[in-house]
């Protein structure tokens, strides 16, 4: 039953074929062949999960590319705990999301191209799940970056959302050349072991047995650290963590499901995945636990003041997938892992609640809402408890995984980074309920007044614009975007969103609630599911009653502050505008820019300018020179040129017939 | 007393005549002068054939194939010389001079 992955995976890769060649100018069609394969994907992705559960593993594959005689890289997937319950993630959290793209995204003009790439991402996603070797992950992992560019990109008339689009796909690279380097530092270390690979299990076993060492332990070290340079850009870790905030100029449900369940999570499942070679080389996993622990608490102090809804989320992303490498960086796979599983229901849930308060009103602004929750209930509710869940209220599934990865970051005895992830609970909890309160307590603020129309209706109207050519700037400017599938007009009340959005929103919340109990089923638990052997729930008192009481007091000072407005915020300006301008990274990086690499790149235009444009001309002048001397030979005089036949003839005699009649030159 | 005249006498005529003929093809200026040296280097070349076709019977069945290339030089040079006049003339109305030195069209 565990081959029916390779189907898993086939479905969406079928759904964005045919959408893209064939029914491309039909979305109605299109978004139903993408629902309908992602469907499938999620039934076969159950029974997948449900052979995995009673026992069965697979490692298929076939020979992809053979380097000389002895040396192949095969292509290959690998269904065994932690595949399949990343299977059932991706398929769950992308399912639920298509459907609600039908209502967020209603009227579009980029619809079917939307669904198209939401397959292909699926794809993507589910390839890098499945991988057996990190060749093939490799491939999924660009895979993902691409469709990631290509819907944050979706409203691509946009500037900001073309740059957004962009600065994701650079910035992850940089971390994508550390990890390539990474594949073949690990390939050069096995191919002198005498069996080159780059399989998963067979890493993992050559790690276990001590035979990857046989060259130090640095080799291995630098090989995991550059692994993990992938990571850090995918999932958004400092210093790479600046595109995703960036990233949030893509549809509300993108975000929901690349950069808050699925594609993020990318790296931590590496990490995961490449858990043995890790764990052997100790360096390497303080790395990551110090880079995760700081990301953590470096992410949620920027999310303190930011007023764009979806930018809380994504810093809160941000700081959560930081969660997820302490984790496993304090040596604890399961507490990482978990993590994972939980935070991709819950934050895929707190993005879709967004979405539909920004389809409801128009304006992702904070400072712009208020009141909304005698408008939208469902969303009212579904967010504070996924809101709850990531503040790590008990018994929501928050609560389980961040536990565990406390207990973790506390058994590991690293003093510093425990504190980060301490000071990070009571951050998130205020930072999640400041949004909460903003959005839905208070009065009405009546949404955004100058420009008053939806974001992505009038990104709509523009493309639709753009594409058919007519007056496009004045319209745009003048807000002719009509109102589309429930987009509210502004001005009136706000309004729950259609039931395909709500719909959804209720299904997601059911694992925000509940998830979390897996960790406490004994036998049948999360850790004993990973580990392949049961292992009894770690539950440390004293850190989680301390959690509980950090994240009380955070929402306690959020309600006070927003909710009551019985406290007026403690402002300081400095620190104010040093969070607000995110650290002043981007404008670091900048800086870099405009030193590093125009300083670089003068150097280089001056080494062409002299060198390289030198020995071009040189050569050119050479010639010129060599004919103007030479010209003056060609006298046009007929009997100079005889003078010289003649020369010539009498040197040949003297050589070829006076010289040997001398015996000059004969031995 | 007179020497018995042998074949070296028309090797030193040939050659002789040959450096002449170069000599004037080189240093007179006058067209028709330089043809006519060119004349005298065909005629040199020709002695040593007949002078070679005589002394060195080299190829049996190939006796006369000196002789005949002298007969072969004489015709070309006639033709030679028809060529090369019609060509001072043809130069000589367009430019109004016979001196090579002054046609020098071909300078670099």
């Amino acid at each position: 039953m565990a081959s029916l992955a390779w189907v898993v995976f086939a479905l969406p890769a079928i759904a964005f074929l045919l959408i893209g060649l064939v029914t491309l100018s039909n979305p109605r069609l299109s978004s139903l062949i993408s629902i309908l394969a992602v469907a499938g994907s999620w039934v076969l992705a159950l029974v997948v999960f449900a052979a995995v559960a009673g026992g069965a593993r697979l490692e298929q594959g076939f020979p992809w590319l053979s380097i000389g005689p002895d040396a192949a890289l095969p292509f290959g997937i690998r269904v065994d705990s932690l595949s399949a319950m990343m299977l059932v993630v991706v398929t769950t959290v992308s399912l639920l999301i298509q459907v609600y793209s039908l209502g967020y995204m209603a009227g579009d003009p980029g619809f079917a191209r939307y669904y198209c790439f939401l397959s292909l991402f699926t794809f993507s996603m589910l390839g890098l799940v499945l991988a057996a070797n990190l060749l093939t992950i490799f491939i999924f992992w660009e895979g993902v970056g691409v469709c990631s560019y290509l819907l944050i990109g979706h409203w691509f008339a946009k500037p900001e959302a073309a740059e957004a689009a962009k600065k994701a796909f650079v910035t992850t690279r940089f971390g994508d050349f550390g990890f390539l380097i990474g594949i073949l530092l690990l390939f050069t270390i096995t191919a002198r072991l005498g069996e080159p690979t780059l399989d998963f299990a067979r890493l993992a076993e050559l790690a276990e047995n001590g035979q990857l060492m046989t060259f130090g332990s640095g080799l291995v070290t630098v090989a995991a650290v550059l692994l993990f340079c992938g990571a850090i850009g995918k999932s958004a870790q400092f210093p790479l963590h600046v595109w995703l905030p960036d990233a949030m100029e893509g549809p509300t449900p993108v975000s929901a499901l690349i950069h808050a369940a699925t594609m993020v999570a990318a790296g931590v499942y590496l990490v995961a995945r490449a858990f043995p070679l890790f764990e052997t080389v100790p360096t390497a996993l303080t790395v990551v636990a110090i880079i995760g622990g700081f990301t953590a608490i470096f992410a949620a102090t920027m999310g303190l003041v930011a007023n764009d809804i979806k930018r809380v989320m994504a810093y809160s992303t941000v700081s959560q997938l930081g969660y997820m490498m302490l984790g496993l960086g304090s040596g604890a796979l399961v507490a990482g892992t978990f993590h994972l599983f939980t935070h991709a229901f819950f934050k895929a849930l707190l993005f879709l609640t967004a979405g539909s308060v920004i389809h409801a009103i128009g304006t992702q602004d904070l400072r712009e809402m208020g009141g909304l929750r005698r408008y939208m209930p469902i969303t009212f509710a579904t967010m504070g408890f996924a809101g709850a869940a990531l503040a790590g209220i008990p018994p929501l599934s928050g609560f389980w995984s961040k536990d565990e990865v406390l207990a973790a970051a506390y058994s590991s005895g690293n003093w510093v980074l425990f504190l980060f992830a301490m000071i990070t609970v009571f951050l998130t909890a205020f930072y999640m309920f400041r949004a909460w309160f903003m959005t839905f307590f208070g009065e009405w603020r009546g949404g955004r007044q100058e420009s008053s129309i939806d974001v992505h209706a009038a990104d709509a109207a523009r493309i639709a614009q753009d594409v058919h050519g007519t007056h496009g700037a004045v319209h745009a400017a003048g807000g002719h975007a009509a109102p589309h599938g429930g987009a509210h007009a502004p001005g009136s009340t706000p309004h729950e969103s259609p039931a395909v959005m709500s719909i959804p929103l209720l299904i997601l919340l059911v694992p925000t609630l509940v998830s979390g109990f897996w960790a406490l089923l004994g036998p049948a638990s999360f850790a004993a599911f990973i580990e392949g052997k049961p292992e009894p729930f770690r539950f440390d008192p004293v850190v989680g009653g301390l959690s509980i009481v950090l994240a009380v007091l955070g929402i306690g000072l959020a309600y006070l502050i927003y909710g009551a407005r019985a406290m007026r915020p403690i402002s300081v300006q400095p620190l104010y505008e040093l969070l607000a301008h995110k650290y002043w990274i981007d404008e670091i990086y900048n800086k870099i820019m405009d030193v590093v690499i125009l300083a670089g790149a003068q150097l280089v235009f001056l080494f062409d300018l002299r060198v390289i444009d030198g020995i071009v001309d040189g050569i050119g002048r050479l010639a010129v020179g060599i004919g103007y001397t030479v010209r003056t030979l060609q006298s046009g005089r007929v009997q100079a040129y005889a003078m010289v036949v003649f020369g010539g003839l009498l040197v040949i005699m003297v050589f070829t017939t006076l010289l040997p009649l001398l015996g000059v030159g004969t031995r | 007393m007179l020497l018995p005249v042998g074949p070296i006498h028309y090797l030193i005529f040939a050659t002789l005549l040959f450096a002449i003929g170069m000599y004037g093809a080189l240093a007179r200026r006058n067209a028709v002068a330089v043809l006519l040296s060119i004349e005298l280097m065909f005629n040199g070349a020709a002695i040593l054939f007949v002078t070679f076709a005589r002394y060195l019977q080299i190829v049996q069945g190939f006796e006369l194939a000196g002789q005949l290339f002298a007969i072969f030089i004489i015709t070309v040079a006639a033709a030679d010389a028809a060529v090369g006049l019609a060509i001072v003339v043809a130069v000589y109305r367009l430019r109004h001079t016979v001196q090579v030195d002054q046609i020098d069209l071909m300078k670099g």
